[in-house]
């Protein structure tokens, strides 16, 4: 359970995020949607406690980012925008380094690798060195690495790009399968169908604040618009940015 | 601390399979660094040895004008090789290199010796010449006045007068360097070597775990990891620090397996560099390892990838040995206030280790203290960088 209350963060004379507030809860998908440079970006990096708000708070199952922000981390699992890994290890050591940072023993963290193997189908390059991995390979490691702590949050910032058509069809039915597990799942994108398809509740940010929240059908209804793009163009106030 | 641990065998391990860290901290210093010493020290073992009596060829025009200075000159191993040589000619021989110098004696030679005036002779050499042409000139030169010298005081004699007379003042020079100073005069680059090679072993790991790291992406998941962030740091940097100890090592002991090789002792100059003489230069030259470490994190930090860091930290790891250059010019003494100077105090106690002198418990302490000090707060600051969200980019 994520809930974010009123979060402010200026860089310089840029206002990236103004008071943004909503929930992420627990069984559900969140999508937070808005154009490029709308402030998703900056709101997820506050709530993995990479950066700090000006004002506001974000709390992970009751936990505070700002005040407890090692208590936080342990809960959620992040997928951040960029997703390196360490190119000298294999997949598995990039895994492990992960689990044991998290303090997770070496026998439950080598269980847990299997687990993980096994959901997110990545035996086969397990063992190889990342250097040189295919997009849709890296983000799944990667996602294995986020996952490996089992937190009960999951935090993906733009997780779909650069995938091709059959990962991210494996990443949607991935995160419905931690949907069904009870996990929260919060993600942000720029791609209107993409967040039809998945989510539960949309949050719409545009310009650093929530432009309209719920479900797709009370947006669409609220909006008094037939089709979702409609919907989208007309609370944000332009159709530029967006997919 | 078990944290730190986990970021410091990771980072171990992932650079010990990067060929390029590990080119830089198990192969340019400890194969390179001894090569160079070796062949330095060869170079000036040799040609120390040509100002010696070694016995050498002259090309000699005119040599039939005087036999008796030919004589001499074959009783100092200075062999006449005869010419016929205009002065031109000569001047292009040497220009050629065909010749690094030759001696001529004028027709005349003869007819104003035996009327007791001066006699020239004349050494063609080229004083700019590196490969020892103009030290074999001065040897030369040296016979002939010797010889002339003598001629001088028994024709002064002859005629009666004592040839002291003629020496009011005599200059005796002393050498009271030992074999063994003599050698860590030259051996004065063997710090330097050592010191460079532990902060270039440690150059491209520090610049992975900091700039690689941010320019890779990976920083952003590895700063949400459930841990005091200077933690993760810190781990960074004793994989750095271990990289330059295990750097520094590995050349001090290939530095004293090379120097077996090198023919001091026939240069005059006694050097024992075993086991434990290379324990010592280890032992005191480590505590760099703390601050050279912290310095290069800290630097890197600061830079946006791996190519801008690249060239700062080539800048920071000659901040360090830059004043070893300098030592000789400058003419610095130790003194407490260079003993507590990072590098400087280093390389004064390394000399004083390869001289076979005694360690002093207070230069020791300044030492390995100023160092210490210096290390910890750059470590310090580098925990501070990492807390600060520029950190990510």
């Amino acid at each position: 359970m994520i809930t974010v209350n009123a979060l402010s963060k200026r860089f310089g004379k840029v206002e990236a995020v103004r008071s943004v507030s909503f929930a992420a809860p627990d069984g559900r998908i969140t999508g937070l949607l808005g154009p490029n440079g709308a402030g998703k970006s900056t709101t997820l990096r506050m709530l993995a406690t990479l950066l700090r708000p000006d004002s506001g708070d974000a709390l992970v199952d009751g936990q505070s980012a700002t005040t407890a922000p090692i208590e936080v981390r342990r809960r959620i699992g992040v997928l951040s925008h960029s997703s390196g890994l360490y190119p000298q290890l294999t997949a598995r050591e990039n895994i492990l380094y992960f689990a044991e940072l998290h303090g997770i023993d070496r026998q439950q963290a080598r269980a847990r690798v299997a687990e993980l193997a096994a959901l997110l189908e990545i035996g086969e390059f397990l063992d190889r060195k990342t250097k040189g991995f295919s997009q849709g390979q890296r983000l799944k490691t990667a996602l294995a690495r986020a996952l490996v702590h089992s937190p009960r949050n999951l935090i993906l910032d733009e997780p779909t790009n650069g995938l091709d058509v059959m990962a991210v069809r494996n990443l949607r039915a991935l995160l419905s399968r931690l949907r069904e597990q009870g996990h929260c799942v919060l993600f942000s994108s720029h791609v209107m169908q993409e967040v039809a398809l998945l989510c539960d509740e949309v949050v719409v940010i545009a310009q650093g604040r929530v432009a309209a929240s719920g479900t797709v059908e009370a947006l669409r209804s609220q909006a008094g618009e037939a089709t979702l793009e409609d919907a989208f163009v007309k609370l944000i106030g332009t159709a530029e940015g967006l997919n | 601390m078990r944290g730190i641990f986990t970021v410091f065998r990771k980072e171990f391990i992932e650079n010990l399979r990067d060929r390029r860290i590990l080119l830089s901290a198990l192969v340019f210093g400890p194969v390179l660094g001894p090569l160079m010493l070796a062949a330095l020290l060869q170079l000036s073992v040799s040609r120390g040895e040509a100002t010696f009596d070694k016995p050498m060829t002259l090309p000699v025009v005119g040599a039939e004008h005087a036999p008796i200075l030919m004589a001499m000159l074959e009783s100092k191993g200075i062999t006449a090789e005869p010419r016929n040589l205009g002065e031109e000619q000569i001047r292009e021989a040497i220009a050629a290199r065909e010749i690094t110098l030759a001696l001529r004696i004028p027709a005349d030679f003869g007819e104003r010796w035996a009327r007791s005036e001066p006699a020239a002779v004349e050494i063609f050499a080229d004083s700019s010449d590196q490969f020892g042409g103009d030290a074999s000139a001065d040897r030369v030169a040296q016979a002939i006045r010797a010889y002339g010298r003598q001629v001088s005081q028994t024709r002064l004699m002859l005629r009666g007068v004592d040839p002291i007379s003629t020496m009011p003042l005599v200059i005796h020079d002393i050498d009271v360097s030992t074999p063994a100073s003599r050698a860590t005069f030259a051996l004065g680059m063997l710090s330097y070597l050592a010191i460079f090679a532990m902060l270039f072993g440690g150059m491209y790991l520090a610049i992975d775990a900091t700039a690689g790291e941010r320019e890779r992406g990976s920083l952003e998941a590895l700063l949400t990891a459930p841990m005091p962030r200077p933690h993760l740091i810190y781990g960074k940097i004793a994989a750095t620090m271990a990289y330059m100890l295990i750097s520094m090592v590995l050349t001090l002991t290939a530095c004293a397996v090379a120097l077996n090789y090198v023919r001091l002792e026939e240069f005059g100059m006694s050097l024992s560099m075993g086991p434990l003489t290379t324990l010592k230069l280890f032992a005191v030259s480590a505590p760099l390892a703390v601050l050279g470490a912290g310095l290069l994190t800290v630097v890197a930090s600061f830079t946006r990838s791996f190519r801008e860091a690249q060239s700062y930290l080539t800048f920071a790891i000659s901040a360090p040995t830059l004043p070893l250059v300098f030592i000789g010019i400058l003419r610095i003494e130790p003194s407490p206030l260079v003993m507590a100077t990072p590098s400087l105090s280093q390389h004064f106690l390394m000399m004083k280790v390869l001289r076979g002198e005694a360690l002093a418990m207070p230069d020791l302490l300044y030492s390995a203290g100023a160092s210490l000090l210096i290390g910890g707060i750059l470590c310090w600051i580098a925990g501070r960088l990492y807390e600060r969200e520029a950190i990510l980019g």
